[in-house]
């Protein structure tokens, strides 16, 4: 009944213990919170069981600031070990616990806060641009939602019940294969990611038949948004790729569940496929994640130049030349895997080739900037520290992509240092970007402007601190994932890099401060109208926050920034509301999202007849969700014209 | 010129990139500052080679991104808000001039580099044999948990955690693995390679210099990764004949029990010298693989090793 799971399992390291401790207290408190101002009623109708997109977007929003946390702090302890772990000094980590923390702060930060953060804008943003009321599937977005919340709380029993796994965040084989990695932390790290994984490949094939389907009236291609183009693009690649993600770890549990050989050393298994096949997915994800902040990053210059957006054709086309030259340059992650130089040239020239179109993009943004009147708000702030970071890691990636120059840096903390520039310069801050400009969207109060330019200075200086010292020590020799090295010269390099990661933690800490400020004084944060930022596009034409139909009257489109438009030529109407058709909430999300979650834990842990229980639930859920017949309900005219008249719409 | 493709900045003797590099020591009056940066303290030609593309590669992406550094700070300084001198066009948002200038500027800097990435990439192949006067010698390398094996074939002798080379004489480096992936990598004399298990990688590099430069693993391999690491013991070729004279003669030999036994997974393994060796050995261990190759003692003394 309950496999290899036994009371083993059960955490022995006092740091950890310490982790699980916090954890269940913050849970426990949690629990009685609620339980204390009787709001489970509250909370399961409005907010667990809501298929309203606004609803599902800060749902993800506030999974991905809690698993940022918990990344940071394996960040730190890494950064702590390697601040200390020199000569004789071992560091206060065993090899085994740190190479777990670099893989769990890999596959958090990826799976975990980039991508729930890259889905909470996605969902709070793309159906008001695109004047839509919901997303085409209201009900498959909630279990999307779901799904990723049941990978994340899987990651997190991986730290209490048993291991995560130790052998970095791809997970290559032969190492991640039974021979070499006989514990569960493997197992865990395949169920939570394959089980978030669904949920991303379902959200994205939700976000393309929106944007297929469900533009407003006149919103032609060529007319949407360029956030929504590269949202467009971003899940195009999702659809391609997640797909491979998905077999192939796949394939990897069939060699650790049933002793096949797809990926081992013997018996003909070739672990040389995984590594092709993981970073088919792979190369095109750090696409998926960037695109969306390219599109973030067009709209902030765009609106706080106060003007039109320079090149709007170029920027679609460039997005869909860097979605297609995406999937071509996979090899270049391991070029000193013995192919052949002409292989290794095609793949090194495709990557530099990603170049051109995206210098193109940072041009026609500067020349955004060029004859505008640019209000440095911290979205424009973000836009700027991207600006000068990324095109640094540009030029280090520039340098990865020459096979002959890659022999010398590949896997040292060059790429480290390379990766964290353009992750944290381009992903992050085009979030960070994101999130300050729309928070008054979506809260209807803005975030306090002082507090957020701090947060972004730490997190400027900290970056610089933290990474430069990076790009040194590969050009020193270095590689990454050493828990342990005998250089003394290398020490001073780790400590000025810890130094650095303390600046970008307190910057976190002031974001975290930001959020809480800007709560108690939302009444004086309140924006007047729903138009925080005088905008241009179609977003800010409805009330901040805004009403559960997002609009009450669908707008007409006739070309690019309408609410701009609008404002030029403005020609009041009389409006005359209609009924509106809506979504009834679903339990069917969370319900499959728990089975799921007992699936993933079960299979883990080899329990394979509770295993079959959790399957039988989840087709259980399905068939009963393809009974409930009455999935809508009418919001009359009439309330809407309630709302209306309390509303701040424009 | 060994390599001649990767000196694309190199006019008749003029080459830009040394000249820049000399200077640069020059400047710093505490060589031992630079040093540290092995690989632009380079010891052999491919290494060389390899920190001059490098440098290349860089001057000529400067090429775009001054000229972006200096637009985004003197747009954002003129074009602030609190200018209102500066012009402020909102309806502006389109230039074919300028388009196609951002445009083609990029791609024809890209188009150099892809011309030096083809000829460097094939010019510095890890697999090409590198020619010199002396001739080469043999050198068989299996990456072990969490060890190097040396296998010297033409001489009988094998060596772990310790490589002597002697010096200005082509090297041909078969690597292989009996372990979770590797990278066999000398960041002095040149790029790495990795080493997995039921395969041959190659690679060949050649030390200019005399000196002892360090070696490692470059992929994590497991637990013991960060100690995966040897001595390349750079000597003039006379040196190195006596010495591997004087392993012939050591005690220790390495057949397939030792090997058994070696095999074992250990960390910070002491360096450790094989007057004979099987002939058979690297060829044994990577054929091994063709049928199960289970680890059962792997397991036992997992926990022993710490």
């Amino acid at each position: 009944m309950f496999g290899r799971l036994t009371l083993d399992a059960l955490p022995h390291d006092p740091i950890v213990i310490a982790a699980t401790v916090f954890m269940v207290c913050v849970g426990a408190a949690t629990l009685c919170f609620v339980t204390y101002f009787r709001a489970w009623g509250y909370i399961w109708h409005e907010w667990l069981t809501s298929v309203d997109h606004k609803k599902i977007a800060i749902m993800y929003g506030i999974t991905a600031f809690v698993m940022l946390v918990r990344g940071l702090v394996d960040a730190s302890m890494v950064r702590a070990q390697q601040a200390i772990a020199v000569g004789n000094s071992a560091g206060y980590l065993p090899p085994d616990h740190f190479d777990q923390l670099f893989t769990a702060h890999g596959v958090i930060m990826i799976f975990f806060v980039a991508m729930p953060l890259m889905f909470a804008i996605i969902n709070a943003m793309l159906p008001l641009q695109l004047g839509t009321r919901d997303v085409a599937f209201p009900v498959l977005n909630s279990i999307s939602l779901w799904l990723f919340i049941a990978g994340a709380v899987l990651m997190n029993i991986s730290l209490t019940i048993g291991e995560f796994a130790a052998a970095g965040w791809l997970a290559y084989p032969p190492l991640s294969g039974l021979a070499y990695s006989p514990g569960v932390g493997i197992d865990y790290y395949i169920w939570v990611i394959q089980i978030s994984g669904v949920g991303s490949l379902l959200s994205a094939v939700n976000f393309v038949a929106t944007i297929i389907k469900e533009r407003a009236p006149g919103m032609t291609l060529m007319n949407m948004p360029i956030f929504v183009w590269t949202v467009f693009a971003s899940m195009t690649l999702i659809i391609i790729s997640f797909p491979v993600l998905t077999a192939t770890l796949a394939m990897l549990s069939l060699d650790r569940f049933l002793g096949m050989h797809f990926f081992t050393s013997d018996f003909g298994g070739n672990p040389m496929m995984y590594i092709n096949l993981i970073w088919t997915w792979g190369h095109p994800e750090v696409y998926i994640l960037i695109l969306p902040a390219f599109g973030i990053f067009s709209e902030v210059v765009s609106n706080f130049s106060q003007k039109r957006l320079f090149g709007y054709r170029s920027m679609v086309y460039a997005t869909i030349a860097i979605m297609f030259l995406s999937f071509i340059v996979w090899a270049h992650h391991f070029f000193t895997m013995g192919a052949g130089a002409n292989v290794n040239a095609f793949f090194g020239i495709m990557t530099m080739v990603i170049a051109i179109p995206a210098g193109v993009k940072i041009f026609n943004w500067l020349f955004t900037m060029y004859r505008g009147r640019i209000d440095f708000r911290t979205p424009m702030l973000w836009f700027m520290g991207f600006v000068f970071t990324f095109t640094l890691g540009g030029m280090s990636g520039i340098l990865l992509s020459l096979p002959a120059v890659d022999f010398q840096i590949n896997n040292s903390l060059f790429l480290v240092a390379h990766f964290h520039n353009t992750i944290i310069g381009g992903v992050v801050f085009g979030y960070f970007a994101g999130i300050s400009y729309w928070f008054p969207k979506i809260f209807g109060f803005k975030l306090d402007e002082r507090l957020g330019t701090y947060a972004f200075w730490c997190w400027i200086t900290g970056f610089f601190t933290a990474f430069m010292p990076l790009y040194a020590l590969g050009i020193m020799g270095a590689t990454r994932r050493m828990s342990h090295y005998s250089d003394p010269s290398w020490q001073p390099f780790f400590i000025v890099a810890g130094i650095g990661l303390v600046i970008i933690l307190v910057g976190v800490f002031i974001q975290f401060v930001q959020i809480a400020w800007s709560i108690y004084k939302r009444h004086e944060l309140r924006t007047p109208t729903g138009d925080a930022w005088y905008g241009r596009s179609l977003e800010w034409m409805t009330a901040s926050p805004p009403p559960v139909y997002n609009f009450a009257i669908i707008p007409h489109v006739h070309g690019h920034d309408p609410l701009w438009a609008r404002k030029q030529y403005p020609h009041p109407s009389i409006p005359l509301y209609t009924n509106i058709e809506l979504p009834r909430n679903s339990s069917v999300g969370i319900v499959l999202a728990a089975c799921s979650l007992a699936l993933g834990f079960t299979l883990v842990w080899h329990m394979w007849i509770l295993a079959a229980l959790s399957v039988m639930g989840i087709i259980g859920a399905v068939i009963a969700r393809s009974f409930v017949t009455h999935t809508e309900y009418i919001l009359s005219a009439h309330e809407v014209a309630r709302i209306e008249a309390r509303s701040n719409a424009l | 010129m060994l390599f001649d493709y990767a000196y694309p900045l190199k006019v008749g003797k003029n080459d830009i990139i040394l000249t820049m590099m000399q200077s640069l020591r020059n400047a710093v009056t505490a060589p031992s500052l630079l040093s540290g940066f092995v690989l632009f303290n380079p010891q052999g030609p491919v290494a060389e080679a390899q920190m001059h593309i490098f440098f290349t590669a860089l001057i000529l992406m400067l090429v775009i991104a001054v000229p972006v550094f200096v637009i985004a700070a003197v747009f954002a300084y003129e074009y602030r808000k609190s200018n209102t001198r500066a012009r402020y066009m909102p309806t502006w948002d389109h230039n074919t001039f300028g388009e196609f200038v951002w445009w083609t500027v990029p791609t024809v800097v890209i188009a150099i580099l892809a011309v030096v990435s083809w000829h460097s990439t094939r010019d510095l192949d890890p697999y090409k044999p590198i020619h010199a006067e002396a001739a080469p010698v043999r050198i068989q390398v299996v990456a072990l948990d969490w060890k190097w094996l040396f296998i010297y074939p033409d001489e009988g002798i094998a060596t772990v955690n310790y490589l002597r080379v002697p010096t200005k004489t082509p090297l041909a480096f078969e690597i292989t693995a009996d372990a979770p992936m590797n990278s066999f990598w000398i960041p002095q004399l040149g790029g790495q390679i990795y080493a997995m298990a039921g395969m041959m990688t190659k690679l060949h590099l050649l030390a200019e210099t005399v000196g002892k430069y360090q070696g490692l693993s470059g992929n994590f391999s497991g637990a013991g990764f960060s100690e995966m690491k040897f001595v390349a013991d750079a000597v003039p070729p006379e040196s190195y004949r006596s010495w591997t004279a004087e392993v012939k003669n050591a005690s220790s030999t390495l057949d397939m029990s030792t090997y058994a036994r070696l095999r074992v997974p250990t960390i910070a393994h002491a360096s450790t010298t094989y007057s004979a060796v099987d002939p058979d050995l690297f060829t044994t261990i990577m054929h091994s693989f063709m049928t199960a190759r289970q680890k059962p003692e792997y397991h036992q003394n997992h926990a022993g090793t710490h």
